[in-house]
């Protein structure tokens, strides 16, 4: 018994050392997001100056009112983001192939430079909005582009990637939940 | 002893300067004592880009954007702890650079204490069971054997 008693420091020692070493696992980058499960933050955002739909010069942008109703996807992207390229291909599937409807909140971008950036790779979004200065973002808790959002039908933040979309991650965790939250 | 000099002269420069600021002139707020909540409470916040700095210290653009925002909170009118649950609210207790005390963080407020006390309880008992060694089982008298070798050797010293 008082053998066992002298085991105990050495014991707690591989403890801990256990916890860290499962800590280098973690990415530092990814923070916990402090909005989970409470409901998007309200917000009206203008499209982006010039954006043409159909045709016609889009009048409106993206506000929270428009979150509601079905599982959206909203994507914090911007045409200076490196990142944003590479996950376009896999936002493109997600909402033409994989029928999420996708929201963009375009993240401090020149207005000239986002359009032709999505003139060039595509327009996956069902609408996008544009924040100049952040500020919107800034209440989604944004604090690196891209990141995305998942939002269930009463309009609530319901899962929070950051980084680029994987296919991995679609198919691994965006898909999975987006059935799970309409069946809910 | 010419570049002895020249270090020297080095080294004061760099000790006279001031340090590099991130907060750029066009954010100062007109009003020195709300400048100086600002600059306490971003001295609070951490930066999530870069994030071993506070925004106060950081140039990147997002801690520019919420210096920005702090500043319109405290003109605003918002108290300074308002602020700060301005900025939790959205990003979490990770942008406080002094976590807070609650039921999350015990184990890492109480846990440097806890193994302090443990290491200290562990000493006392161990150093108690040593003088109770010490003081009690070894202490039977010496055979008449032993006391004749103790002398020889004690004689031999003299």
């Amino acid at each position: 018994m008082r053998r066992l008693l002298y085991l105990l420091p050495f014991l707690l020692f591989i403890g801990v050392g256990i916890a860290f070493y499962l800590g280098f696992e973690r990415d530092p980058r990814d923070i916990p997001s402090a909005l989970i499960d409470k409901p998007a933050p309200t917000f009206d955002l203008p499209a982006i100056p010039g954006q043409m739909v159909q045709g016609q010069p889009a009048t409106n942008g993206l506000s929270s009112a428009k979150l509601a109703g079905d599982v959206t996807l909203v994507n914090v992207f911007a045409s200076w983001c490196i990142p944003c390229k590479a996950e376009h291909p896999v936002i493109t599937r997600l909402s033409r192939e994989q029928g999420v409807t996708v929201f963009g909140i375009n993240y401090k971008d020149k207005p000239e430079d986002a359009l032709t950036w999505l003139s060039r790779n595509g327009n996956p979004y069902a609408a996008i909005g544009a924040d100049q200065d952040g500020r919107v973002s800034i209440d989604w808790g944004v604090y690196g582009v891209p990141e995305s959002y998942l939002i269930d039908r009463k309009g609530r933040i319901r899962f929070k990637h950051v980084g680029p979309l994987t296919p991995q991650v679609v198919e691994e965790q965006i898909l999975p939940m987006v059935k799970h939250l309409r069946q809910g | 002893m010419k570049r002895i000099l020249l270090a020297a002269l080095l080294a004061l420069s760099a000790a006279a300067s001031p340090p590099a600021l991130a907060v750029q002139p066009d954010e100062v707020l007109p009003d020195p004592a709300l400048e100086t909540r600002a600059r306490a409470i971003s001295q609070e916040l951490r930066c999530l880009v870069c994030q071993n700095q506070s925004i106060d210290d950081s140039n990147a653009p997002l801690a520019r954007d919420l210096r920005l925002l702090v500043r319109d909170r405290l003109k605003a009118g918002d108290s300074d702890d308002k602020v700060m649950e301005y900025v939790t609210d959205r990003y979490g207790d990770y942008v406080l650079l002094r976590p807070p005390f609650k039921a999350t963080t015990l184990v890492l407020w109480i846990g440097p204490f806890a193994v302090l006390l443990l290491g200290a309880a562990g000493t006392f008992l161990f150093l108690r069971g040593r003088r109770g060694v010490a003081a009690g089982a070894d202490t039977a008298p010496l055979n008449a054997d032993e006391r004749r070798r103790l002398d020889a050797l004690l004689r031999k010293d003299d």
